[in-house]
């Protein structure tokens, strides 16, 4: 166990990644009641549109001039894509029935996935991604890793940001009156179109990020992605409990540490030998996400609301 | 809901995928033939998208060029061959759908391919119920020639249709737990593998070399070949101090892996088999997977002067993929099966058979007795239907390049 706090660090960082995508799911389910199965691949978009960026530079530029111009062009990537989305997608289903928006966002889904496979430059195959060079940091009791603090240090910026923005400003609030009850709000005088389409942009700019991070992670991108990445947010944001900001993030955070640990640990225990290592950290994960839905159904800090499920 | 979602899309993936082929091949029937030539279809399925497209692609182009080849040289009087390519992105279903639409149609005499040990395995049964002659240059693992017991010594054909051309994991596992301990002396190994046919079954055959000749195994992990988060495996590696980390599996996953493991601290090298001997494996691991070592089937191409006519040819006919580590194989598949049809066409006087059931059980039969000087060097089939030529060559990532550093045959002993 003298590898816990390394451990840890590992678990941490994949959580914070996850978190970050979670978020998209979270607030876009809490002000629409959508899962947007197409949240995957406008991340999967985000590292595509970082790695233009990157692309687009001459030879040699460093990477601290290079990261803002990646960030900004696949968060601007990532947010056009969404927006568009929501526009072409799924407002025209609206007020129809609930399978539809859901059949359509898988559909959107695989549409994204191969138009980057089709039309990007040689991204048939994983694209490498650019890499932060130089050694670890040893802070005594644990190393951590130039890629790893790309995401420390952006996944608190943006929950911090976000927090602020949710709670005190008139767009934030807002919001909150739109998830709470659409119809009042829009009585209220409150734009709801507007405050759908702030909801999936600020969930896709947080997904370029975290596309970013994996990319410095994985020293890739490829058109698949999104797709598990996808999946293991939207468990954190149902494990945190959907509609939750904080609770997205913390859902994140959890899963990632416990497949860390499960990596890490569980083969270590007499008898589970073989139940341990990469190959079984998802179904640890799940068997997690299992008990604490069963302890809460509404996930770790979601609240219990009568009229949705 | 994970696994409901996962079936739509892999089903969705499948039939738009099963589309475009159709729509791929249906410009095909130009330039028919007249007069007294008969065309004849090699059919070539390999991963041509997805991850392994980089070794698929380099086995499409070999076996474009030696049929090109072989039209040019008119090295079978009478008949002109033809190219049909499939793409099966690495997956048994796709492959034995791929296998099938070759069996329907009418002029295929053979197959190239697949690259992959689980693709293979689908694919076999539906050749050998069409007599239909499949020729692999990739496939390593070693059941899908010598039945699901070969370790136990019960060798036993499954399919008389079934050849390859590359050697096997029984073969490749223990010439490199032979190298890493004899001359390297790495004594301490960590074993990883993706659990796939392949992966699995190499790191077996390494595990069980590598101990019998006195190695330790301080650690082992199966990883989800889809997954590319890898930093808690490289974190217990570095931890374990072993002096290397023999994975079992492809360059996808391989390459992240490997650099996950330097990045945790690791200076421990990762060896892997012959898919692991690929560019993209160092265009995706950068400076992390310097020092790693792969194996690979056959010596290094650039060594052997049987190679070198096929390398200039390559070049030549400017395709835009390199040959990667399977070209010269598939060269050697390609004209295996042509000199399979050559030896039926001489039987018959002049012609082929006019039935083509009739013609695929011949070139199925010829296929045993083929051997001809190949890029690859002697190419020949024993009663297995694998090669009987079992060099093998060890490969070291230096300078952001692949270079050879032992080249031999396996010592049984």
């Amino acid at each position: 166990m003298q590898d816990l706090p390394d451990q840890l660090a590992n678990g941490l960082a994949l959580g914070a990644l996850y978190g970050l995508i979670a978020i998209g799911y979270t607030m876009v389910y809490g002000i629409v009641q959508l899962i947007n199965f197409a949240h995957g691949e406008i991340f999967m978009i985000g590292g595509f549109g970082a790695l233009t960026a990157y692309l687009w530079l001459p030879d040699g530029t460093g990477l601290a001039v290079a990261l803002p111009l990646m960030i900004l062009l696949g968060v601007v990537c990532a947010v056009l894509v969404a927006i568009g989305a929501e526009r072409f997608a799924y407002r025209p289903l609206r007020g129809g029935p609930r399978l539809s928006p859901l059949i359509t966002a898988i559909g959107l889904s695989l549409a994204l996935q191969q138009a980057v496979w089709a039309f990007y430059p040689d991204a048939k195959k994983a694209r490498p991604f650019p890499q932060i060079g130089g050694s670890d940091f040893d802070l005594g009791f644990v190393t951590l890793s130039r890629e790893d603090l790309f995401i420390f240090v952006s996944a608190p910026v943006c929950m911090l940001a976000l927090g602020l923005f949710v709670a005190k400003t008139r767009t934030g609030r807002a919001m909150q009156a739109t998830s709470q009850d659409p119809d009042t709000a829009k009585l209220m005088g409150v734009n709801t179109d507007r405050i759908i389409v702030m909801a999936f942009a600020i969930g896709a700019a947080f997904a370029a990020i975290a596309a970013i991070a994996q990319g410095f992670k994985t020293g890739e991108v490829n058109f698949r992605m999104g797709f598990i990445a996808g999946l293991k947010a939207f468990t954190a944001a149902v494990l945190g409990g959907i509609g939750n900001i904080y609770g997205a993030m913390v859902g994140g955070l959890v899963l990632g540490v416990a497949e860390a640990m499960a990596t890490a640990y569980i083969g270590d225990i007499p008898g589970l030998e073989q139940f341990g290592g990469g190959s079984w950290k998802d179904v640890w994960a799940f068997i997690l996400l299992i008990l604490v839905l069963l302890v809460r159904p509404q996930g770790i800090l979601g609240e219990r609301l009568a009229d949705r499920a | 809901m994970r696994h409901r979602s996962l079936l739509i899309l892999t089903t969705t993936v499948t039939v738009g995928a099963l589309t475009l082929s159709a729509c791929g091949s249906r410009d095909d029937k130009s330039g028919g033939d007249s007069g007294e030539k008969t065309t004849v279809v090699i059919g070539v399925d390999a991963p041509l998208t997805g991850d392994l497209s980089a070794l698929g692609q380099g086995i499409k182009n070999s076996s474009d060029l030696a049929i090109k080849t072989a039209n040019k040289n008119n090295e079978v009087k009478g008949v002109t061959f033809k190219l049909e390519t499939l793409d099966d992105q690495a997956q048994a279903g796709t492959g034995q759908q791929n296998a099938t639409k070759l069996v329907g149609n009418d002029k295929v005499v053979g197959v190239v391919g697949p690259l992959n040990s689980h693709v293979g395995q689908s694919m076999q049964k539906v050749f050998g119920n069409a007599n239909l002659v499949q020729v692999s240059p990739a496939n390593t693992a070693p059941e899908l020639s010598q039945g699901p017991h070969w370790q136990k010594g019960e060798k036993k054909r499954l399919f008389d249709t079934y050849f390859r051309t590359s050697t096997t994991d029984a073969v490749q596992g223990p010439y490199a737990a032979q190298y890493l301990y004899n001359k390297r002396k790495l004594k301490k190994a960590y074993i990883i593998d993706d659990k796939k046919t392949y992966g699995a079954g190499l790191a077996g055959t390494f595990t069980d070399e590598f101990k019998k000749l006195g190695g330790k195994v301080v650690g082992t992990d199966h990883i989800n070949p889809d997954d590319r988060d890898f930093s808690a495996v490289g974190t217990k590696v570095a931890k374990s101090k072993a002096d290397f980390v023999y994975y079992g599996g492809e360059y996808p996953a391989g390459a992240p892996l490997s650099a996950q493991i330097t990045k945790a601290g690791s200076k421990a090298p990762v060896v892997g088999g012959d898919a692991l001997y690929s560019e993209e494996y160092i265009k995706l691991g950068k400076k992390n997977v310097e020092g790693d070592l792969a194996t690979s089937v056959g010596a290094p191409l650039e060594t052997l002067d049987t190679a070198k006519t096929f390398m200039k040819n390559y070049q030549a006919a400017g395709y835009k993929l390199p040959y990667e580590a399977y070209g010269g194989y598939s060269y050697d598949s390609t004209w295996a099966i042509i000199q399979a049809v050559k030896a039926v066409v001489e039987k018959n006087d002049g012609k082929l058979p006019g039935d083509i059931d009739d013609t695929r059980e011949q070139v199925t039969k010829a296929m045993q007795d083929v051997a001809f000087k190949g890029v690859t060097g002697d190419v020949a089939f024993d009663k297995y239907g694998d090669t009987t030529n079992k060099q093998l060559s060890v490969y070291e990532v230096k300078g952001g390049k692949h270079k050879p550093v032992q080249t031999g045959t396996f010592d049984e002993g």
